[in-house]
């Protein structure tokens, strides 16, 4: 485990996180959260979870995104609060 | 009411964050988890199993009745998705547009109307519709083989390397998702009717519950592999091996089936017409 990239990438997750819960547009938030996702793919794949980060990859980052962005298509792209 | 519930939020998280001193050091040999089951796992899996991935024998044999369920709460997602959302009552005033590909003209048709099936020159398009990136559709076409071929790889390879069914079932799911979202919602149907990804859904299901209580009729418990060698012909140890397999294909159907059936439901809002 090398820490200076386990810094960069944890630095990266909370500022994907807090960017996911802040902006305005629905279509940005779902595409950081993908961002997020991979984020902790990768920091899974550090901690030698491979199998877990495959499923991150693929599920979190992959599948749920199209998911998101499909259901923005179907109502309102920003948000009111 | 924004203040409340950030106060709350630092709250509960505070304590979550002292909670956290409790736990184990990372990688700690001496934390009750490493103490009594981890090392029967990683010393017997091999000689139990003869699956060189301890992650995918965990999954499949030894927590088999938990991943069972998983795959059923997965099924329940898409059951509820298509509760949720697919309609099928017809709109009163619907309108469909039909593009004449070699002259790029657009007509537009009401309720019943219909262009006679031997102009295959018309081709019918989304409201939203936009000209087909010539790039996108290629590439696109020239990949799904590729990413299903790796998915199939991802399945039948997750006894000797990361993956298995969830990951490969995603993946062959989101190979079609990529083929509406590059092409459109009814091409991707054409390949994968409705009827067709509903009705695998629960066949996953089936295939590895069926594989559990093949078990059970063979003599020994449920989803205890072993009990398949006298169908199979191998050794117990064998079995295992072949029986997680067995279970990780019907894992891979339910899951293929299920992204494939929220996706078709979320981007058409029920109405399995026109998709993103």
């Amino acid at each position: 485990m090398i820490w200076q990239l386990d810094l960069v990438i944890l630095t990266l997750v909370v500022v994907t996180a807090i960017g996911a819960i802040s902006i305005k547009d629905l279509l940005g938030c779902a595409i950081l959260f993908s961002a997020y996702s991979f984020m902790m793919c990768l920091l899974w794949a550090i901690m030698g979870a491979v199998d877990v980060a495959f499923t991150e990859a693929s599920v979190g980052a992959g599948v749920s995104t199209v998911f998101f962005v499909a259901a923005v298509f179907r109502t309102t792209r920003r948000t009111k609060d | 009411m924004k203040l409340i519930a950030l106060i709350i939020v630092i709250l509960s998280g505070s304590i979550l964050l002292y909670a956290t001193v409790d736990f184990p050091e990372w990688a700690d040999p001496a934390s009750p988890a490493h103490m009594h089951v981890s090392p029967h796992y990683i010393e017997k899996t091999m000689e139990e199993t003869s699956v060189p991935n301890i992650v995918t024998a965990v999954l499949a044999d030894y927590r088999g009745f938990d991943t069972m369920f998983e795959t059923a709460v997965i099924f329940a997602a898409g059951v509820v998705c298509f509760i949720l959302l697919r309609t099928f009552k017809k709109e009163e005033t619907k309108e469909r547009l039909y593009r004449h590909t070699l002259t790029d003209i657009t007509i537009r048709l009401k309720d019943d109307e219909k262009i006679p099936s031997v102009l295959d020159e018309f081709e019918r398009i989304d409201t939203q519709w936009t000209p087909y990136d010539l790039v996108i559709k290629t590439v696109c076409r020239i990949l799904i083989p590729f990413i299903q071929l790796f998915a199939l790889y991802v399945i039948a390879h997750g006894h000797h390397s990361p993956g298995g069914g969830f990951q490969g079932g995603v993946i062959l799911g989101a190979s079609v998702i990529l083929l509406a979202i590059s092409q459109n919602l009814r091409i991707a149907l054409v390949y994968m009717r409705e009827k067709v990804h509903a009705l695998l859904c629960p066949i996953g299901v089936l295939i590895y519950a069926g594989t559990g209580a093949l078990c059970l009729l063979l003599g020994l418990n449920f989803l205890d592999y072993s009990a398949l060698a006298s169908v199979l012909y191998v050794d117990p140890v064998t079995a295992r091996s072949h029986g997680i397999l067995l279970v990780e294909i019907g894992v891979g159907v339910a899951v293929m089936a299920t992204m494939i059936w929220i996706y078709n439901n979320v981007s058409s809002s029920g109405k399995y017409d026109e998709g993103l």
